[in-house]
């Protein structure tokens, strides 16, 4: 996993609620055998429908590494291939809300930082965006600091364990693996 | 808990926590890992290049499922990269030593119906598959939910998941059901309250009269759209109709064997007084059949309502995405549902394809014909249901009225093995989803239940089968 410890980037602002894994990866483009190049299947329907009007498909998309979406972000199925479409495409963060439970588990594994906003935040950082397009935000793990554009800044949470895979692009498998005699002790006494 | 009282999820919960280090998650075990084709592959290919063994193979079930036609398979479709996957997942499963269900298997089908089906879903477990709708094993009392594929690999590993406790969510069912109303009328208008985001973070625990009397399949119907309130799991506690539905199944356990093992799941049950960190009471007695007119299930009415206007929510993102939604379903904003044009009608998916919800639809289809210029899919949750709907007659019902009996699968409900929506069709689907374009690029889905769903193709529109 890529680890990530902060970033400078402009913003692609998609702030709908609810936003559900079957648009951020239609279903058709699961029958895939390998997690790379999902970028081009990333909102495939809401692209085609909405042409170059669509956020992704602007000039001012290209290099943006952070997503603003809007509450529950990643609903739905638990195709990993959701993050694995947006880290394909270049996001290194979303910043929502809230999120989906299996997305931001997902997310996580795959160094793409799931950012939760409290609302009043969500609504400075979305006016600022929509006055200019180019304007970016600084994110800071270490700190768990998002900085708007305006120069304010906004704390995020995220637990300590995921805060450490991601800033040293750890993987959990090896962790876990580390459990082996715990893991058999269990299968022991376990009926 | 201070009380020392626990909840039926605590108490699965309990027994599985490995261990629990510092600041890290718990390490929880997994009893039942089930994959199918379509969120494995990549993990397979995590095992091997890490030199990885799957470390207990004997608790790994796959089975073929998402992207498998439903016409007989010398008639499928051919889509090489369907079947690059499913081969994929035959050449895993030999290589790791993994029973697999695939589809020359007479068990194979949904792996959401299959697990129960099989007996291998049983009370008391930590059961986890690659696939959202795991939470329909929580009927039988288990704790069941959906993984990514990153996890998908560390179970296949280690046998363990990194868990966050969830909270509790007490969904309470009093009363009785009007005739009519059924299991997913429940679960629909449960969603249509708290919202699709309603239990993020939660696992449900569905208690009360209602939910009691409900049979395993109906209650399987409730659990599976958990995920669809944004829960991480649903779960009812066991009682007899649980072990009934258990005993002599196949891989359920044996003679002595069973006898321990109902002694043990007898115990996982919520102690009276043990609390929850949320409760939602329901009357069941006030309960309409149910339908959805948006693009998530959580935008449902009852079937006599009238579709709601954005102007009438306060709050500017709900409205937002309710003008969304009735500009891609091409609905008015106070209109009826009843009388709306259907184009196409599919009962099945593993939210209602057993034999209950056949043999719903096939009550109210008995002796008719679907509208003209309807489209009707009856598609069985699995083989062994085929088979036994055929010896049922269901099969000629389905037919003789005209609609088009399948084979096992998922089918219309995700859309990805050729079954589906033309852009600008209406259907009514007895499935769990009715995100934009989830049974096909440009498709306008409601989710209703199977008496509805036999309704509306019985009338070319939406109908409550209280009046068909």
């Amino acid at each position: 996993m890529n680890a990530f410890t902060s970033l400078d980037s402009r913003i692609v602002s998609l702030p709908t609620d609810d936003i559900d894994t079957d648009q951020i990866v239609p279903a058709r483009f699961l029958k895939v055998t390998s997690k790379k190049g999902l970028g081009d299947a990333l909102f495939a329907d809401w692209r085609t429908a909405r042409g170059d009007e669509f956020p992704l498909s602007r000039p001012e998309a290209k290099g943006a590494q952070v997503l603003l979406a809007g509450a529950n972000f990643g609903c739905g199925s638990s195709r990993e291939h959701a993050p694995w479409a947006l880290v394909d495409f270049g996001f290194r963060a979303i910043v929502a809300k809230s999120f989906a439970d299996i997305f931001r588990g997902n997310a996580i594994k795959n160094g793409l930082l799931p950012i939760a906003v409290d609302d009043a935040t969500h609504a400075r950082l979305l006016a600022l965006r929509t006055a200019d397009a180019n304007v970016t935000v600084q994110v800071d793990l270490a700190s768990q600091t998002l900085t708007l554009p305006d120069g304010s800044t906004a704390t995020f949470p995220i637990d300590a364990f995921s805060k450490h895979c991601l800033l040293n692009g750890v993987d959990e498998l090896g962790y876990l693996l580390s459990f082996e005699a715990n893991i058999a002790a269990h299968e022991r006494r376990a009926p | 808990m201070a009380s020392g009282k626990t909840t039926l999820f605590e108490k699965v919960w309990n027994a599985h926590v490995v261990t629990e280090e510092g600041a890290a998650p718990a390490i929880l075990y997994i009893d039942l890992h089930l994959i199918h084709e379509v969120t494995s592959p990549q993990a397979f290919t995590g095992l091997r290049e890490r030199g990885l063994k799957v470390r207990r193979p004997e608790r790994t079930v796959a089975t073929m499922d998402h992207s498998t036609p439903t016409l007989p398979k010398h008639l499928a479709t051919v889509d090489p990269q369907a079947v690059a996957q499913l081969d994929k997942l035959e050449a895993n499963c030999a290589e790791f030593g993994v029973t697999l269900y695939s589809l020359a298997s007479e068990k194979q089908g949904i792996v959401h119906v299959i697990g129960p089906e099989l007996g291998i879903t049983q009370p008391g477990m930590t059961i986890v598959c690659g696939d959202s709708h795991t939470s329909t094993h929580g009927a039988f009392g288990a704790l069941a939910f959906g993984i990514g594929t990153s996890e998908v690999e560390h179970v296949l590993a280690s046998q363990c998941l990194l868990q966050r406790k969830p909270k509790t969510l007490e969904v309470r069912v009093e009363g009785e059901l009007s005739p009519g109303v059924t299991a997913k009328d429940i679960i629909l208008g449960l969603i249509a309250r708290i919202g699709v985001g309603g239990a993020t973070g939660h696992v449900i625990e569905y208690t009360g009269s209602a939910i009691r009397a409900l049979d395993m399949e109906a209650r399987m119907t409730v659990c599976n759209m958990s995920i669809e309130a944004g829960a991480r799991a649903g779960m009812i506690a066991p009682d007899e109709k649980t072990l009934a539905f258990l005993e002599g199944r196949e891989l359920a356990p044996h003679g002595a064997a069973w006898d321990a093992a109902v002694a043990r799941w007898k115990t996982f049950t919520t102690d009276e007084g043990a609390t929850f960190d949320q409760t939602v009471a329901i009357d069941a007695a006030t309960l309409e059949p149910m339908i959805t007119y948006g693009t998530h299930p959580g935008m449902g009415m009852p079937i006599s309502g009238r579709i709601p206007a954005p102007g009438s929510l306060s709050d500017p993102a709900q409205r937002a995405a309710l003008e969304k939604a009735l500009k891609y379903m091409n609905l008015e904003a106070d209109a009826a549902i009843l009388g709306q044009k259907v184009d196409v009608v599919f009962v099945g998916s593993c939210t209602n394809s057993r034999m209950s919800d056949l043999r719903l639809a096939a009550g109210v289809l008995k002796g008719k014909t679907i509208a003209k210029g309807v489209r009707m899919l009856v598609v069985p949750g699995s083989k062994q249901i085929k088979k036994q709907a055929e010896a049922e007659g269901l099969d000629r019902i389905f037919v003789d009225a005209g609609a088009e009996w399948r084979e096992a699968g998922c089918s219309m409900c995700i859309a990805m093995n050729g079954d589906m929506l033309k852009p600008g069709q209406y259907a009514v689907s007895t499935s769990n989803r009715n995100f934009e374009g989830r049974q096909g690029p440009g498709g306008r889905t409601f989710l209703a239940s199977p008496l509805t769903a036999a309704a509306s193709a019985l009338r070319g529109h939406v109908a409550d089968a209280r009046t068909v």
